[in-house]
């Protein structure tokens, strides 16, 4: 991966909000040092939606267009997007632990971003199982929208069955609760993961054009 | 409003969607094979999952709903695989994209024909739960039967739509499985929590909620997948 | 019969491409009411695509083609005039010849669906096989039925695609009066074949389609048999 003014800028913005986040940012006074793993499963769930959404939104208007720059920055943005699903998965638990005693609580969130990495999941493995472009595009057009379309539902299920995820903290309009200096990097860390997110994502839209050899007068569609 | 300008459409829509179930369920219950098969998959796994359990920790009545539901995602998939195989074996989906008949009607016709494969399925496993597991499901049995009919169309949207890529593309006996089966949970828990309040013996008003939840899901994706269906087939 | 509307079928540089591979490259043609276009070409040329285009399976990447002067891929009453012959069967297996026939015959809406199959079975010499699930016959007589289920509503545009293969001398010959009869009675007829022979017996005009475009075509008159069976061993042979 060649090194891009954005991926460097999100490679020194990472480091620098974990050195805060690590050395400048109190503890949190009930959860204690296992709090600081918030900094990592937040805003990396904050990317796997973000990154879900941009598949959902690029497979309606690929739909639509049939220009196959919107099925490649798809299919970038479910491989980025697997990945932080990935490090929600593993950083809720190292979380929970400590916390709740536990390592896994099918509380909303959790469960939903584990449905989250079903579809990706599902996705990448129908792409690798379809060798005609064009078909493979629409195929996953069909599986992103369908998938978003799921999540409400996903989300309503299981919010009815149980919930007991830590209430948030941070998006109450009059006052935060989190003291000062935890919100500036919480909202740092936000910043940083969606700044790795584009460069991520670019860098893998790049590979995906090198290998379709693209041509950019070529497109998968007959029309 | 003009019906004479839509109603000939949807009315040889529904005619053509027919006529294609038919054809469906003929080849299938022809050789009746296919439906045994999944009749006794779904039979030996509700057998294997009593035994499963220890039944002095967890009573049958609570082991049920989930047992129920279970069985029908996963005997629900295995019907559904065949359902666009059929269609491959010699090009006969080149000669139905050929004919005058719509892509939308394809598609309900092939949902309707998987409905009342299902549909069949439920029909003796909801009883053979009652049986194994002890259950008086008599009481309950119509808001059951509303359950399960509503569960079966969700299950059949999905699944048929998903069938339809799956056959054609390499790993299709994996990739069924693999993409429906998150589309199943807001199938299974709804009506597994819907089952389970009916059992105990609360007013049918309890199960409302999930009942809703269920019939939102059916609307959303019967239409959304006979939207996508279209976009499946070459062109 | 009612008032059929004009069989034409015509094509203006039609093009279709899978990708970089251009399989019809810019084809015009046009067939009228009561004439049989032979297609001849090697492997690849772009023949099958060429009749999937024209029956609107998929759409074309450049150009267009009209049926009846109706763009297609035009919608139901374009396609109940065309009948579709395919070197694969378009048969369900688990019915029987009768059943897949009535099937089609009912989608084309065709008036008393049970006897028109059972005429379109006997046209092609297999009404005795009609109850016997297509699965249980040879390929030849699942082309017979093949041919009953595509020509059981009186086409217009009869699009055939290799309908020859597996048929024995009888049935290539109850094929030939099928076709001829459909012309004579004003459709109009494409045939994609390998073998020329058979294909200029039945037609009034001749193609030769290479790289996805039109090599060389002519009428009856300017046909001489030789002369595209050399042409067409020489692409052959070139094995481009």
């Amino acid at each position: 991966m060649k090194p891009t003014p954005l991926s460097i800028a999100a490679a020194v913005g990472i480091v620098a909000t974990y050195i805060r986040a690590i050395y400048f940012t109190p503890f949190e006074a009930i959860q204690g040092p296992a709090q600081k793993i918030f900094y990592i499963h937040a805003p990396s769930a904050w990317v796997a939606f973000l990154a879900f959404g941009v598949v959902g939104f690029t497979s309606v208007l690929y739909l639509w267009l049939r220009d196959d720059r919107l099925d490649r920055v798809a299919e970038s943005s479910a491989e980025v997007g697997l990945v932080f699903t990935t490090v929600v998965l593993i950083t809720g638990p190292l979380w929970g632990k400590p916390i709740w005693g536990t390592y896994w609580t099918w509380d909303a969130r959790l469960t939903l971003t584990l449905f989250l990495w079903f579809i990706f999941v599902a996705y990448i493995v129908l792409r690798g199982a379809v060798e005609d472009r064009s078909m493979r595009a629409r195929y996953s057009a069909v599986l992103g929208i369908l998938g978003a379309l799921l999540v409400p539902f996903i989300h309503l299920s299981v919010y009815m069955f149980r919930t007991l995820h830590p209430k948030p903290i941070l998006m109450k309009p009059d006052a935060p609760s989190l003291p000062p200096e935890m919100l500036t990097t919480v909202l740092l860390a936000f910043g940083t993961f969606t700044l790795l997110y584009v460069a991520l994502l670019r860098a893998r839209y790049r590979y995906a054009v090198e290998r379709d050899g693209a041509h950019p007068e070529e497109s998968y569609n007959a029309g | 409003m003009n019906t004479a300008s839509w109603w000939p459409p949807v009315s040889s829509a529904v005619g053509d969607a027919l006529l294609i179930a038919k054809k469906d369920l003929t080849i299938e219950f022809r050789s009746r094979s296919a439906f045994l098969s999944v009749l006794v998959f779904a039979l030996l796994g509700i057998v294997i999952f009593y035994f499963a359990w220890d039944s002095t920790a967890v009573s049958a009545a609570d082991l049920a709903p989930g047992v129920l539901w279970v069985i029908f995602t996963f005997s629900g998939l295995l019907g559904l695989h065949r359902s666009f195989g059929v269609e491959h074996e010699e090009g006969a989906i080149d000669g139905l994209l050929a004919s005058p008949v719509s892509r939308e009607a394809i598609f309900m016709g092939k949902a309707a024909a998987n409905l009342v494969f299902v549909v069949a399925v439920q029909a003796i496993a909801i009883p053979a739960v009652s049986l194994f597991y002890g259950l008086p499901l008599g009481g309950i049995a119509l808001p059951l039967a509303g359950i399960a009919l509503l569960a079966a169309i969700g299950l059949v949207a999905v699944g048929t739509l998903f069938s339809a890529m799956a056959a054609n593309t390499r790993l299709s006996e994996l990739l069924l499985p693999m993409l429906s089966l998150p589309f199943f949970v807001p199938i299974v828990i709804p009506a597994a929590q819907a089952t389970a309040k009916l059992l105990s013996g609360r007013p049918a008003i309890d199960a409302l909620a999930w009942l809703k939840l269920l019939l939102a899901f059916d609307i959303v994706f019967v239409v959304a997948c006979m939207l996508a269906y279209p976009f499946t087939l070459e062109e | 019969m009612n008032s059929k509307p004009v069989a034409v079928v015509e094509a203006d540089s039609i093009a279709r491409a899978f990708g970089a591979r251009r399989a019809v490259d810019g084809v015009s043609l046009r067939v009228s009411s009561g004439e049989t276009l032979a297609i001849f070409g090697p492997n690849g040329a772009g023949k099958t695509t060429l009749l999937r285009l024209l029956g609107g399976l998929i759409r074309p990447s450049g150009g267009s083609a009209r049926i009846g002067g109706e763009k297609l891929p035009g919608g139901p009453e374009v396609r109940r005039q065309i009948g579709v012959i395919s070197h694969r069967t378009l048969l369900y297996d688990a019915l029987t010849a009768r059943e897949n026939v009535e099937f089609f015959a009912r989608l084309y809406g065709v008036a008393s669906p049970r006897d028109a199959a059972m005429r379109s079975l006997e046209r092609m010499g297999i009404a005795s096989r009609a109850d016997a699930p297509v699965r249980s016959l040879s390929r030849g007589m699942k082309q017979r039925v093949s041919i009953a289920r595509a020509t059981v509503h009186n086409p217009n545009v009869v699009l055939a695609d290799e309908p020859f293969t597996g048929l024995d001398a009888s049935g290539a010959r109850a094929l030939s009066g099928l076709l001829e009869e459909l012309r004579a009675s004003g459709a109009a007829l494409l045939i994609v074949t390998h073998n020329i022979e058979e294909g200029l017996s039945l037609a009034t005009h001749a193609a030769i389609m290479h790289h996805g475009r039109i090599a060389r075509s002519g009428d009856r008159a300017s046909i001489v048999a030789a002369d595209y069976a050399d042409e067409y061993r020489e692409l052959v042979a070139a094995g481009e």
